[in-house]
């Protein structure tokens, strides 16, 4: 019985060495990954400030004004006034909606109450309104 | 082999020899005793090495690794988790709505080692073609005396780097460097302030504030535990840059040295725009002035808002009546004397231009038509005591709490002792000087309804408290009073259709060196509110040493210079923040109508 300890207690320790042996360098190619990543993590880092630091540059009001006055040809933009805050009365009401016509349903007139044909173009005649 | 005690071959022959064979056991049994001890012994001696051993194993390991550790260069863990690691940068700061005022860019340094240069006389004179700035025969000089390290550029720009990598000298060097920007340019520039390099080492060197709040504020900027968050202030990009470009532009007309421009929220303290002129570039911050006759307002770095102490003249005004009315010695419609010119002693106290609004007039015509005798009047019913202890509430004693490095410095400048004489002329704004700021705050009191806040140009969260320096209703009453001053008194030029503005002007003669005042040199002030029916926002704008020429004669009150100034802000900037006027606007229908 003893003998076959010890050969079992050595293969294990075979086994153990193998696995110790292949995670000692998994684990160095993955540290070694980590590092490639943080690299890369910190250029990406570097070259989002070097972004921001552009798009606040070139979106710098006196730029964007002296923009605005070379394209106001084409864009008309002037800086904002009082009078252009409206009130809610200045805008006009939306149209009453029709109800939906359609051919199922049984129509028997308009709001203007005249009879209607439940034919297509009535249907598409009445939308338009 | 065990012997035994009583060999059976000695005790025979003792016994034939008539001895004793108990004395035989007893000799064998010493000699067993002694083998016992001796092996006993050996295993103990055999113990106490190994345990020996092995604690100079433990503690040879440790001290060995201790060693280790105190020898080798200090390393970052290499399995810590991303995004865990201290980010060194000195933090952004962007404006209330995050956008970006100031930020860093990675950029090299460049320095030589002359020894192991292969041609110092060409690399100098070709790197004098790239650096305009440097002069190829000094940079040869030390390149060529025997000194082992050069700095050469403080920044590159990756144009310049490249051409330097093409001289292909390996005794040229690039180290890393952090660069400060301001992707605005002068756009709040007194503001930030500006930064420049403090230690510096090849692979690194520390950025440290110099002006502003870059220099207030740079432990919490520079704090690595802050994790490159960025500092957050109350400036609002937008509005800072639609003053700064009225300001310029009515300096440009009024013929100023300069002007200065503050917009607070009256409510939290926080200060929206803050503009001083002329101005300059942080990215490329000039030097101060080191000629000693020269005034410190002579240079660009010069922050007027907060730094500049003037006599603020008539906008001190309100303070009497607003201390009047919380006094309860009078109402707004009390009438007071103001019979000019006002006979104090060997003073004598007079109206601009010599005018005489009396004999008597009521406290809120005092404000709207800016009378001095009326002020004097009031002022002398209030007592010196009472009207120190009042201006002490209202901040004017001390230095501004702005977060700008600047701001400490600018001490207002009280009058040593305080006379009846004094009392009168501090009541209209002469014989003692405060910055605009001051003048912000004292208004924002008044504004909001009698409570002091601490101007701040950090973004607020959440509540401000203050101490309460006047009634609510003497706050109101006060505020109707500055209306008044732009609806039928002297800045009648400041009224902008809709959000009813309130305020108040000042013009005061600028003191000369020697002493005494220059008559054709003043500083113009319109210290202003808006909308009056509830003030939200406190305005202030002076212009240093205007004049308006515009007409046969020249002007120079501050209600024909600092007050269409600050009307146009005040039309430019109300609509930016929101604000809808008040009138209603013309109806787009009605106009169709007329014109069919």
């Amino acid at each position: 019985m003893r003998p076959v300890l010890y050969v079992l207690s050595f293969l294990a320790l075979i086994a153990l060495g193998f696995w110790a042996y292949r995670e000692n360098y998994a684990t160095q190619a993955a540290l070694k990954e980590v590092e490639a990543l943080q690299r890369q993590i910190v250029g990406l880092r570097e070259a989002l400030t070097v972004q921001k630091a552009e798009w606040a540059y070139l979106n710098r009001p006196d730029r964007l004004r002296e923009l605005a006055t070379a394209n106001f040809d084409r864009l008309g933009l002037l800086p904002m006034e009082p009078s252009q805050f409206g009130t809610a009365a200045q805008v006009a009401y939306p149209a009453p909606k029709l109800p939906d016509v359609s051919f199922t349903q049984d129509v028997q007139g308009t709001m203007s109450g005249t009879e209607l044909d439940t034919g297509p173009e009535a249907g598409t005649g009445a939308e338009g309104l | 082999m065990r012997t035994p005690l009583r060999p059976l071959a000695r005790i025979l022959q003792a016994r034939q020899e008539g001895l004793n064979p108990d004395t035989i056991e007893k000799e064998n049994l010493k000699l067993r005793h002694e083998a016992m001890r001796e092996k006993a012994r050996g295993r103990a001696q055999f113990r106490l090495l190994i345990l020996c051993a092995s604690f100079v194993m433990a503690f040879g390991a440790i001290g060995a690794r201790m060693g280790l550790m105190a020898a080798t260069e200090p390393q970052e863990p290499r399995a810590s988790a991303p995004g865990a690691e201290i980010i060194a940068q000195r933090a952004d700061i962007t404006d209330r709505n995050g956008r970006v005022l100031a930020t860093n860019m990675t950029t090299h340094a460049l320095y030589a080692h002359p020894k192991v240069m292969v041609d110092p006389k060409g690399t100098a004179q070709r790197l004098a073609e790239i650096f305009p700035e440097l002069d190829a025969k000094a940079l040869e000089r030390r390149f060529t005396d025997g000194r082992s390290f050069v700095w050469i550029r403080k920044v590159l720009s990756p144009e310049q780097m490249q051409k330097v990598h093409e001289i292909g000298d390996p005794g040229l060097l690039f180290g890393p460097r952090e660069m400060r920007l301001y992707p605005n340019g002068t756009l709040a520039a007194h503001v930030l302030g500006g930064t420049s390099f403090g230690a510096e080492g090849v692979h690194s060197a520390e950025v440290i504030g110099t002006a502003g709040i870059e220099k207030a504020l740079d432990a919490r900027l520079r704090d690595p535990g802050q994790g490159g968050k960025p500092l957050t202030l109350s400036i609002d990009l937008t509005l800072q840059s639609t003053i700064e470009e009225v300001l310029a532009a009515g300096m440009g007309m009024l013929n100023a040295k300069g002007a200065a421009a503050i917009l607070m929220d009256a409510r939290t303290g926080e200060i929206l725009a803050l503009a001083s002129l002329p101005t300059f570039d942080p990215n490329d911050r000039p030097n101060p002035l080191v000629d000693k006759n020269a005034e410190p307002g002579d240079s660009p770095l010069f922050n007027r808002a907060v730094q500049g102490v003037y006599e603020l003249g008539s906008t001190f005004k309100i303070f009497a009546a607003a201390q009047a009315m919380e006094l309860g010695l009078v109402t707004p419609e009390t009438m007071v004397d103001a019979n000019a010119p006002m006979q104090w002693g060997k003073h004598k106290i007079k109206e601009f231009e010599g005018k005489n609004y009396g004999p008597l007039l009521s406290v809120t015509d005092v404000i709207a038509k800016s009378s001095n005798v009326g002020t004097a009047h009031i002022a002398l019913m209030i007592g010196p005591l009472r009207q120190q202890a009042f201006l002490k509430s209202l901040g004017f004693f001390e230095p501004t709490p702005v977060e700008l490095i600047e701001a400490p410095g600018a001490k207002p400048l009280i009058p040593k002792k305080w006379p009846e004489i004094v009392t009168i002329t501090t009541s209209y704004g002469h014989g003692m000087s405060a910055s605009p700021m001051h003048l912000a705050a004292a208004y924002a009191a008044i504004a909001n309804g009698g409570v002091m806040i601490k101007p701040t140009l950090l973004k607020r969260e959440g509540q401000t408290t203050g101490v309460r320096v006047m009634s609510e209703k003497t706050a109101h009453d006060s505020v109707a009073m500055l209306r008044r001053v732009v609806t039928e008194g002297t800045a009648s030029l400041g009224d902008v259709p809709g959000y009813e503005v309130a305020g108040k002007t000042g013009t005061a003669d600028k003191p000369k060196k020697t002493g005494g005042y220059y008559k054709d040199k003043v500083v113009n002030t319109f210290a202003s509110m808006f909308p009056a029916s509830n003030p939200q926002y406190v305005l202030i704008v002076t212009l240093d040493e205007p004049q308006d020429d515009t007409l046969s004669e020249t002007r120079r009150t501050a209600g024909w210079t600092a007050v269409p100034v600050a009307a146009e802000i005040i039309r430019r900037v109300a609509p930016l923040m929101g604000l809808r006027p008040k009138l209603e606007p013309v109806a787009v229908d009605a106009v169709t109508a007329a014109s069919n």
